[in-house]
């Protein structure tokens, strides 16, 4: 009887999963259909138009999707050589090595500090550099977001694909090594190819956070409600735009935003999938 | 005749004071097939991978001595071209699961960064699947996946990838320990024809099988070597008692 | 009979070399951000990391105003973020860990059910969702329904956060444990519910704790969803249906505050601090309860 009951409040603690992802659809979706019926799915989604004046009332999501696909795939480049390096070096040359345990924490502790942290610093100390180099004569903007994003996903590419290059079996690599192969050879030919599709499984992942990242895009990438003109422009990211302008929205513009929302959420939930997929294929091997 | 390895001294330690081959000195003659017998923990594989240079791949095991191969002492060459010259087939069939079978044959000459033409290379993944009676068997699959063939064909496959680079010897770890018989019999044969062309070293832990296919063995036990001479003189009047112990299975 | 590349082999050594360097310093490279926050965050934050910090609320802006310009120190300082981020994590922490826990148990304990399959899906897309989307669904279900901000609204975003990740840690741990932990006790006659709760959760004790640290360690420092949800407050608060002020929230005021942009720098040093701090004891955790 008493295992009846647990069992039951077992199953039960699961239903809520289900009735947690049905209340947040629900949620989402309903509290955009103003803004969808207004301008239609496709004419929302669209339309680069984000004017909140009361007079010339107009609300389109393409300059932040614009906007967020720009940082998170420019953060997304930029972060490759570091976190493809930092996989290769946990994950082959110094696998099972202290200093590869070190460099794990020191990468780690990256992935605790808080967005609004790398937001701060983003702005104090990196900023100025930005300044200096004269690529933006305020610093904000895309390029200051996407370097700021790059380092936050360095430790989300670099954890999981250390995992999948330090799996390549052994005796895979020996094979290699006894016909004649440098260790770069091997890493080129063996490694890699063996673990490539969780190694982009991986980055796809990666993309999927900086592509949600909200605090830390919202205090360096300048703002502005419009398609960004290059990588040197300002702009606002779909989750950026939320955080700014929640706070003071109502009616047509409070439901445009959660249509952003339930865009970014569509996206992100896609990202996901794609890059559950993809490693499915790994198992396979 | 001139021997095309020579060993002196050789000792191999995986960590300071323990040794898991010491101080093997030994010749090995050309177009013959040598097997190293001897208990498990021995020092056969060790010995084995030390004439690769195999061991440079992990910095807690440390070689010394001298081995020499075709005249060159192995440790003034390149590591690179020692393993190319002593090719080697491992106890576990691994073809490269990211290549198909032609692929798999040709690996050397990627992982070696040499380009040939596609003459060269349909000649070379021929000749070389002919000589490990591969050929027949799957020159209508080449484009599949190595890891899609059965546990004897891989290993024979694997074979062929080592001949592809025209090795001076071939180093060979219990190359049919994991393969069921009748594989098992299709490798000792293809050592027997390969011995023409090539000289080999195989470690075996299945006497049997020395006595089958080899010229000379070598006798190992807690990393020395015991015994080295010709087989059948060794099987039927072994020199050491420790060695006609094993033999007869008292330890091992 | 040999094959003659000799030539090559200089230039592939070379290639060897210089990827391995290359290799070393990016990863070197990656690490230096940590190292340039930390010391920013110090080297700043000391000067005001005083007892004021943890006993006093935060100024207003024009206190603030008039102590800078007099060269004093700002008055006041992060005591309503605190007793706010305990409040509020603390609510999540109550809400998340039981029911996370138990979804754990259900998914490793019906590993081949079609329905644990959907639920463990449904757990992973959870696990990606952006903060600021759950900002907003905590904004739609507790903050519209309830008529204003909440501490009550920030934990139901803090849980939703928190719950994937207790999830997936207690499932991990659980399914490591041999199977023959639990055939034993029920071979000896316990019941299902003794096995779970005498055997398989003490046994895995150490990972299911270290994810719940870990998740705490997580939402401490999660500002978008609090901005939607728990609003901000300058007075300590401890009613859960008033707004309430959070140290992430209190972060942003003082980075949007000219006047208080001092006392930023302090409270992200605490905020780093617990961080930290959670994460050094769910290591060792980890480490002395290994499965």
């Amino acid at each position: 009887m008493k295992d009846k009951i647990f069992r039951f409040l077992l199953f039960f603690a699961a239903l809520i999963i289900l009735l947690l992802t049905a209340g947040i659809i629900f949620a989402l979706v309903s509290r955009s259909t103003e803004a969808f019926q207004e301008y239609g799915i496709w004419g929302f989604i669209a339309n680069p138009e984000w004017d909140p004046r009361p007079a010339t009332e107009e609300y389109g999501a393409l300059s932040f999707i614009v906007g967020t696909l720009y940082t998170a795939f420019f953060a997304l480049f930029l972060c490759v050589p570091f976190s493809l390096s930092v996989a290769l070096f946990n994950g082959e040359y110094f696998k099972g090595k202290r200093i590869s345990s070190f460099v794990r924490s020191i990468v780690d502790l990256l992935a605790g500090i808080p967005s609004i942290v790398y937001g701060l610093w983003g702005f104090y100390a990196v900023r100025p550099l930005i300044i200096d180099l004269g690529i933006n004569a305020q610093g904000f903007g895309i390029f200051l977001s996407s370097i700021v994003l790059a380092i936050m996903i360095i430790p989300y590419a670099s954890s999981l694909s250390t995992e999948f290059i330090s799996m390549v079996p052994n005796k895979l690599k020996e094979g290699a090594y006894s016909l004649g192969a440098t260790q770069f050879e091997v890493i080129q030919n063996i490694s890699l190819p063996t673990a490539r599709s969780g190694i982009v499984a991986s980055y796809i992942l990666a993309l999927g956070r900086a592509l949600g990242e909200t605090m830390a895009v919202t205090m360096l990438i300048g703002n502005t409600d419009r398609i960004p003109k290059g990588l040197r422009d300002t702009g606002n990211t779909m989750a950026s735009v939320i955080a700014n302008q929640f706070g003071e929205a109502d009616g047509l513009k409070l439901s445009s935003l959660i249509a952003i929302g339930l865009l970014l959420f569509v996206i992100t939930a896609l990202i996901n999938m794609i890059a559950k997929l993809v490693m499915k294929k790994v198992a396979s091997i | 005749m001139k021997p095309v390895l020579q060993m002196k001294d050789v000792s191999v330690s995986y960590a300071p004071d323990t040794y898991a081959v010491k101080n093997v000195t030994t010749d090995i003659y050309p177009n013959t097939i040598t097997a190293i017998m001897g208990p498990s923990g021995c020092g056969k594989s060790t010995l084995l991978r030390a004439i690769n240079r195999m061991h440079d791949l992990y910095t807690n095991i440390k070689t010394t001595g001298e081995i020499t191969l075709k005249g060159n002492n192995i440790f003034d060459m390149n590591s690179m071209e020692v393993r190319r010259m002593a090719g080697m087939v491992f106890q576990q069939p691994n073809p490269f699961p990211t290549m198909s079978i032609y692929e798999n044959v040709l690996a050397g000459y990627k992982l070696n960064g040499i380009r040939l033409n596609k003459k060269e290379k349909d000649e070379i993944v021929e000749q070389s699947l002919q000589s490990v009676a591969l050929w027949d068997e799957v020159k209508d699959v080449m484009s599949k996946r190595g890891s899609f063939l059965s546990g004897g064909q891989q290993q024979r496959l694997c074979i062929a990838r080592t001949l592809a680079l025209k090795p001076e010897i071939l180093l060979m770890d219990e190359p049919t320990s994991a393969l069921d018989p009748i594989s098992t019999n299709k490798i000792e044969e293809l050592l027997l024809e390969l011995k023409d062309k090539f000289t080999i070293i195989v470690v075996t832990h299945n006497m049997s099988q020395a006595a089958r296919i080899s010229d000379n063995s070598m006798f190992m036990y807690l990393g020395e070597l015991v015994e080295h001479g010709n087989t059948t003189q060794m099987f039927t009047k072994p020199k050491n008692k420790r060695t006609e112990e094993y033999l007869t299975g008292v330890f091992g | 009979m040999s094959l003659n590349i000799k030539t090559s082999i200089d230039s592939r050594n070379g290639k060897n070399k210089l990827i391995y360097i290359l290799v070393c310093l990016f990863s070197f490279l990656a690490m230096i951000p940590l190292f340039l926050i930390l010391w920013d965050v110090v080297s700043k934050g000391y000067k005001n990391f005083n007892i004021n910090l943890f006993t006093e609320v935060t100024p207003s802006s024009m206190d603030a105003l008039i102590a800078n310009m007099n060269g004093d120190p700002i008055p006041g300082g992060i005591l309503n973020g605190i007793t706010g981020s305990i409040l509020i994590v603390g609510l999540a922490i109550l809400f998340s860990v039981p029911i996370g826990l138990f979804i754990g148990i259900y998914l490793s304990e019906n590993r081949d059910k079609k329905f644990a399959g959907l639920v463990s899906y449904l757990t992973d897309l959870l696990q990606g969702m952006p903060s600021i989307v759950i900002g907003i669904i905590a904004y739609a279900w507790v903050v519209k329904p309830l008529g204003g901000y909440s501490a009550l609204a920030g934990s139901v975003a803090l849980t939703m956060m928190m719950l994937p990740m207790i999830v997936r840690s207690t499932e991990e741990t659980l399914k490591m444990l041999p199977a023959s932990y639990k055939e034993a006790g029920l071979a000896l006659g316990s019941s299902y519910t003794s096995v779970v709760f005498n055997i398989l959760l003490p046994s895995g004790f150490g990972g299911i704790f270290t994810g719940i640290l870990l998740a705490i360690s997580r939402v401490m420092g999660e500002t978008a969803p609090l901005m939607l949800t728990a609003l901000g407050a300058s007075v300590v608060n401890w009613d859960v249906m008033e707004p309430t002020s959070a140290l992430p929230l209190l972060i942003w005021d003082f980075y949007n505050d000219p006047n208080l942009v001092e006392l930023v720098w302090s409270s992200s040093l605490l905020l780093l601090i617990v961080i930290f701090l959670l994460n050094w004891i769910a290591k060792i955790v980890a480490r002395k309860w290994k499965v």
